[in-house]
Formats: C-alpha cells, structure tokens, sequence
C-alpha cells in the first residue's frame, strides 16, 4: 500500500475529481510530477510537449494562485495560454454556463480549466466540450490539484503518504480541498482525521472514511501533517462561529496546539491564509514545520503533469478514447 | 353533443375504490354520465342503438383526479398551459385536475379562479379546479379574500412551493378558512432550515459539496401547524410528505382525531436521493427526494392510510432551467403521464391492492377536495379510464405529450398503462396500437 504501481498509461479524458482514481492513478500523476520540480528549478524551465496546444483558463471565481500555477504550468510546457475570469466574460451579460462552454470550445482549445462557485458545475461543462477540462475547483464538491500538490508535497517530505496521519482543521463543510484530500488520502492509505467546530464539519462526513473531533488538540494527537484550512466566510450564510478570535482560540494553529501533533510534524495551507485567524504567524513562518510556500512550488509540477495526462488523450483519439473515469456519466 | 347517446363498456373489470367494487361488469354511459353499472347489466342482450366499446377484460376505473398540478398557463407558458396539461393528463388517465398557483403565477383573486375554471373548460378534455393562494402574492402576510375566492370555485388554499412561515398568520388561516370548509394545504418545510438548501442533507450532500435541507425541515413545520390545528379546528392537509418523522407525526394526529390529511408524490416512493447521481438536476425536487429510508417510510404510510392521496405534482421545466449547475436549476419534474404505471408500481409490488391504490389516485384526493369525480356509481360524471394493468412498458421521455420533458423516470421498466381516457362519456384518449 506505501509505493501503489504507478499506471503508466493513465491519460483521462478529463480531471473532474479524485474521487473514482486508483492509487496507481494516483502515482502516475505524482511520479511525473516528480520529474517537472526539478525542471522547474533549472534556469532553463520550457519543454515543448504542449507546443501548439491552446490552454484556456476559465474563472468564474477569484483565484490567484490557481490561475497562475496554471498559467504558469502551460508556459512552460509550450502551450498557448488564455485567461478569462468572471468580471470580463459574457457571465455578466446572461449567457449561461453551457453557451460559454460551446462558444470556447468552438476555438478549438486542447485544454479548459475551469473554477466556478457551484458544485457539480464544471462536469456539466465537461460534458458538452469536446477538448479536455481539468477542475480547478467546483464550488464546494472537489479541488483536485490541489489535492495532488498536497500529496506530492508530502510525498517528497515523508517519502510516502500511506500510513501517515494527516489532520484536516477548519471549515471542512465549505471545503473543496478537504474532499478532494479526503479521497486522495484515503485512497493511498494514510489516516485522515478532520478538526473543527460542529457546525463547520458536514453532516455524515464519517461516511468519507474520517475521524471527527472538535477538540483540535485530541485531533492533533500524533499526527504526521496539520492541513489547516480557511475560514470561507464567502460561502456562509448566517453564524457558523461566533467571532474570529473564538475560531482562533479553539481552531487556530499555534505553537502550543501543534505541540500535539508528532515533532516532526508539517504545517500545511492551500491559502490564502489569514494570519491570527486559523494559523499563528509563528507557526506558518516557521521554516521547519510550514511546508506552504513547497506546496505553491509543488502546485505547477503537478499542473504540469496534469496537463500532460488529459493532452496525451487528446492529441491521440480525442472524442473515441473510452471515459476512464466513472464520473463521466451524464 | 347529440340528444341521448348511449355508450355501453362491457366485458370490463369494474373497479370502483371507493365502494371496494371489483367484478366483472358492464358500465352504461348516458348524456355523459353514468347511467347504470354491474356484473349483471347488459347480461339479457344490448338494447338497440347503443354504441359499445368492448373492454376485453381491462380494468375501467373512474378517471383519476390528480391535486397538485402546476401549469404555467398565464407566465412561463413554454412550459405548460391548460391544453397542454389536460392532454398529457388524459395520456396518463387523468381527468380531473386541481391546479396550484407557481412561483410566477399567483391565484390570490376571485377573477382568476374564474378564468382557470373557464380555461379548464375550454380543453374539453379534463375538469380543472383551481386552489386560491391563502396569502396575497403567497407571500406569507396578508390573507386573501377566501370566501370569495371559494365562491369563486377554489377548492382549497395553498401559497404553492412556498411554506406558510408565520405561525400567526397559518393560525388565523385555519381558522378563518374553517369557515368555507376546504383545506388549508402546507408546503412542509420551515424555510429557515431550507434556505439555500439543494438537496436532503445527508452523506450523498456532503459528498457532492451542496447544502442540504435536513429532514427535520419538514417535521417541524408539520409539528408546528398540528399545534395550531388544535387551536382552531379547520381543515389541514400537508402536500407531499416526503420523511418518515412527518408521515409519524400524521398517524399520531390521525389517531388524536386531528382533521389533518396528507398527500405524497411518485418521486418520494419510487425513487430516493441517490438518483442525483452526480447533480442529475431532473432529480432536484422540492421537497427534496429522501434516504431509502424514507421512501421505505412513505410506502408504509400509503399502505396504513396514514397518507391519503397521490398527487402527481407535475411542475413542467424547459431545459433552460434545468441544464445548469445544479444549485442554480429550478426544481420541479413532470408526472402527469407517469402517475398511473408509478402507482400501478405499488400494486405489482405487493405494497397495496388494485382498489387500495386506485384510491389514492381517486375518490380519496376527490373527497379531499369536495368535487364530483373518482367514483364508479349511478349519476357521476362519466369520466373513466380503461387500464391494462399488466402490460409492460417503458417510459421514454421523447414520448411524452407534456410541453416539458423533465421526468425524471425515463427509461424505467413500468408495468401497466392507460388503454383510453373517457371524459363526460367521450374518448378523449386512447393508446396506440
């Protein structure tokens, strides 16, 4: 279970979610991953495997990282690069999710990645597009490079993931990253335990394979990696925690909670992270524990090899190639 | 239409629910209505000028009265209008249709009731009674003028898909409305509970990453109305009971001699939350479809009389609605045309007999409402249906009469079907082949 057999012939259509990958899936994606950090360190960074592809990023949400680890990740395979976000597109003038999905495709892109606030709704998009889509995050259902940057990250720290207790703390019911962890992990064999107050944890959320506490000392308790998460303040409505400060002192991550967890332990945040809110500024400049700035590095290596697995099926059969994946029922 | 036709069906299986009637017989339809009926009518001979139609054993069945329709006939009628509803309900066996005001179209005046009742008409294919909105705009305040609104031939008060959130105001509404004897019909679902909610909250929301509306919504709202209920007396009857904790809290008012009735819909006993999918938006419902256990729950109440009637809660969306990110897709699906095969379920299944759920499609939602339909004796209006009760059959969503197609039972294996429709004593329907 600790070194799953890559699958060397994973090229999906399309990335939508972790949920449904093997962990040979998994380490195929990881594997080439691998091999872009050191690319991306050289002085020289471009490959050519992309050449003369187009790559659109779709936005229908803020993001800055995201986009830019995309963005970046194409650059440097050779593709052509275009970015759209929400304030400059056809949104705003009424056209609907589908129209915007038809209009793109016509220019014939080989890749769209899109980000947008609603769960579910960039399978729909995948669903009347003829190039590969990879999620860059549907609303509140899965964020998969996200998950894939987070594993690599740990990866390369820990050697492995299976085996390892990691501890998701924050606002797990508004969070796209804590499902997707939630699949990676359990599917490559580590323990995930979930922090956070009750009305930020999910209901049902046990089903997932997860252990729920609300003690985040109890949850911290020997664990491997501390994956704190952002209070997502745009997707509540109403009261979730009282105050900010309350939400730091039962669910911020300081020196004294980390103590919990095992010495050796990583700090880790897809951020953006809110200093004094969920993570003390010592914890998450500490260069010994805070994996975070790895984990951006570690974001366009894995986007690089996303974009590899999804244009390798494109540029054979594009529309022929059998849908690997079980979600791509409509 | 001509002085006095006569129309006999013989060889037919006459089930009548509401007498438990189910024989062998013949039916003799006279000027529209049903002039006689029984296993030994016709027995000595067909008197002369009588035009037969030869039921070859089918079940004939009073035509079924669905309550809770909605047509877009004065908004969104690319959706649906009167016409077009009465023909996909006399597809399905339905000819008596009681209408509820939409989101975008509210029945809070005497003049359109009025204009309903005469639009109904004007299909000659169905009986179309209008509910009156109990709150003026169904936006929760201000009562409507009920009386007149009964007057005017409203058959009960419901604000629709919208729950009657204010618990003074439900008060006052019962009581007032006890007055005019016709129910006060809820949308169970404390809308505090629901708001923004997508889906029933469970492990199947937490997945796909949507807010779900908890069970809970639905039993509160329920609690808090019976609690009023003894207060006032009145007539109040809960539209498509969807959770177990609902359909106990009914029995035990039932059993209290509460003067409370509740209805269910096909999705919520032959589906549950799993045909979501992955954001399957056909399957975004309000209520929300439910856990199996749930659904379990729902059959059990229909075969204990706990829920009286099965509507078929027909909400017709164009694909403009429906093919969208599922929190941003109206809910709703159509069911005119399935509501018949889904019942037919039930019986195949074991869970009620023929005459049980017949019934519920039947005299109980006629009596319900107080109109002259759903029963098989002499004097009623002739409106019948002929069912071949064992044929298979698949429904397919391209051959649905309805304007909309969102049904969210294409291509399920069903068994029985409408053979013919008769309304007033005209074939208004009849299948093919």
């Amino acid at each position: 279970m600790n070194t799953p057999a890559p699958d060397t012939h994973f090229a999906p259509r399309h990335i939508l979610g972790i949920e449904g990958l093997s962990s040979g899936e998994i380490t195929c994606l990881l594997d080439a991953a691998d091999g872009f950090v050191a690319l991306n360190r050289s002085r020289q960074k471009k490959s050519d495997s992309l050449q003369g592809l187009t790559l659109i990023n779709l936005f229908f949400e803020d993001s800055t990282r995201t986009r830019t680890s995309f963005e970046l990740a194409g650059k440097r395979l050779g593709a052509d690069v275009i970015n759209m976000s929400v304030a400059t597109s056809s949104i705003h003038k009424g056209e609907s999710l589908i129209d915007t999905a038809m209009t793109l495709n016509a220019m014939h892109p080989d890749v769209l990645v899109v980000r947008h606030p609603h769960s579910g709704a960039v399978q729909l998009l995948s669903q009347k597009v003829t190039c590969a889509v990879i999620n860059g995050g549907d609303g509140s259902h899965e964020h998969p490079t996200q998950a894939l940057l987070d594993a690599l990250t740990i990866r390369r720290r820990k050697g492995t993931i299976g085996g390892l207790v990691v501890t998701i703390c924050g606002d797990i019911a508004h969070s796209r990253v804590a499902r997707s962890n939630i699949h990676l992990l359990n599917t490559m064999g580590a323990r995930v335990r979930l922090v956070g107050p009750p009305t930020l944890i999910p209901p049902m959320i046990e089903r997932m394979g997860v252990e729920v506490f609300h003690d985040m000392k109890k949850g911290l308790e020997g664990a491997d990696i501390v994956m704190m998460l952002r209070l997502q303040l745009e997707r509540m409505h109403g009261t979730f925690v009282p105050s900010l400060r309350e939400n730091f002192h039962f669910y911020g991550l300081d020196a004294d909670k980390l103590a919990a967890a095992k010495p050796d332990a990583l700090v880790m945040h897809p951020g953006p992270i809110n200093r004094g809110v969920e993570i003390d500024t010592s914890v998450a400049d500490d260069i010994d524990r805070s994996v975070i700035t790895e984990q951006v590095e570690m974001g366009v290596a894995v986007r690089m090899a996303c974009l590899e697995a999804v244009t390798g099926t494109a540029a054979t059969t594009p529309a022929a190639k059998p849908k690997r994946k079980k979600k791509a029922r409509s | 239409m001509n002085g006095t036709e006569r129309i006999a069906f013989i060889n037919a299986r006459l089930v009548d629910p509401e007498s438990g009637t189910d024989a062998p017989g013949a039916l003799m339809v006279e000027d529209g209505r049903i002039a006689d009926l029984g296993p030994r009518l016709l027995a000595d001979g067909m008197p002369e000028g009588v035009k037969t139609v030869d039921c070859r054993g089918d079940v004939l069945a009073p035509g079924l009265v669905d309550m809770r329709v909605t047509v877009h006939e004065t908004s969104e009628t690319h959706k649906e209008t009167l016409q077009s509803a009465a023909q996909a309900a006399v597809a399905g066996g339905i000819t008596t249709i009681a209408v509820i005001p939409g989101l975008n179209q509210v029945i809070d005046s005497p003049a359109q009731v009025e204009f309903l009742i005469a639009r109904g008409h004007e299909t000659g294919l169905i009986d179309v009674y209008p509910y009156g909105a109990i709150t003026r705009g169904a936006e929760g305040e201000a009562l409507t003028e009920m009386g007149l609104l009964a007057e005017a031939g409203a058959v009960g008060f419901t604000d629709g898909p919208r729950a009657l959130a204010d618990a003074d105001t439900m008060r006052r509404a019962l009581s007032y409305g006890t007055r005019f004897g016709l129910p006060i019909i809820q949308h169970p679902e404390e809308p505090s509970l629901a708001a923004g909610g997508q889906m029933n909250e469970g492990e199947i929301s937490t997945r796909l990453g949507l807010k779900g509306i908890p069970a809970a919504a639905e039993v509160i709202m329920i609690e808090r109305d019976l609690r009023l209920l003894e207060l006032t007396g009145g007539r109040y009857h809960v539209a498509h009971v969807s959770t177990a904790a609902a359909i106990e809290v009914i029995r035990a008012a039932k059993a209290r001699g509460l003067p409370v009735t509740c209805d269910t819909a096909p999705p919520y006993f032959g589906l549950n939350e799993t045909a979501i999918g992955e954001y399957r938006t056909f399957a975004k419902l309000s209520p929300p479809l439910r856990a199996e256990s749930d659904r379990e729950a729902v059959v059990e109440g229909l075969r204990d009389g706990t829920i009286d009637a099965i509507a078929s809660d027909h909400l017709p969306q164009d694909p403009d609605s429906k093919r969208l990110p599922f929190a941003q897709a109206e809910p709703g699906a159509i069911g005119l045309e399935t509501l018949l095969p889904l019942v037919l379920e039930l019986v195949h299944g074991g869970a009620l007999g023929l005459g049980e759920a017949l019934a519920k499609v039947t005299s109980a939602p006629a009596r319900l409402l107080g109109v002259d339909a759903g029963r098989l004796v002499k004097g009623a209006p002739a409106h019948l249906v002929l069912i071949e009760v064992e044929t298979p059959w698949k429904i397919k969503e391209d051959q649905l009469v309805s304007k909309s197609k969102n049904t969210l039972f294409d291509g399920r294996p069903v068994q029985g079907r409408c053979r013919a429709t008769v309304f007033a004593g005209r074939t208004v329907f009849e299948a093919a082949h």
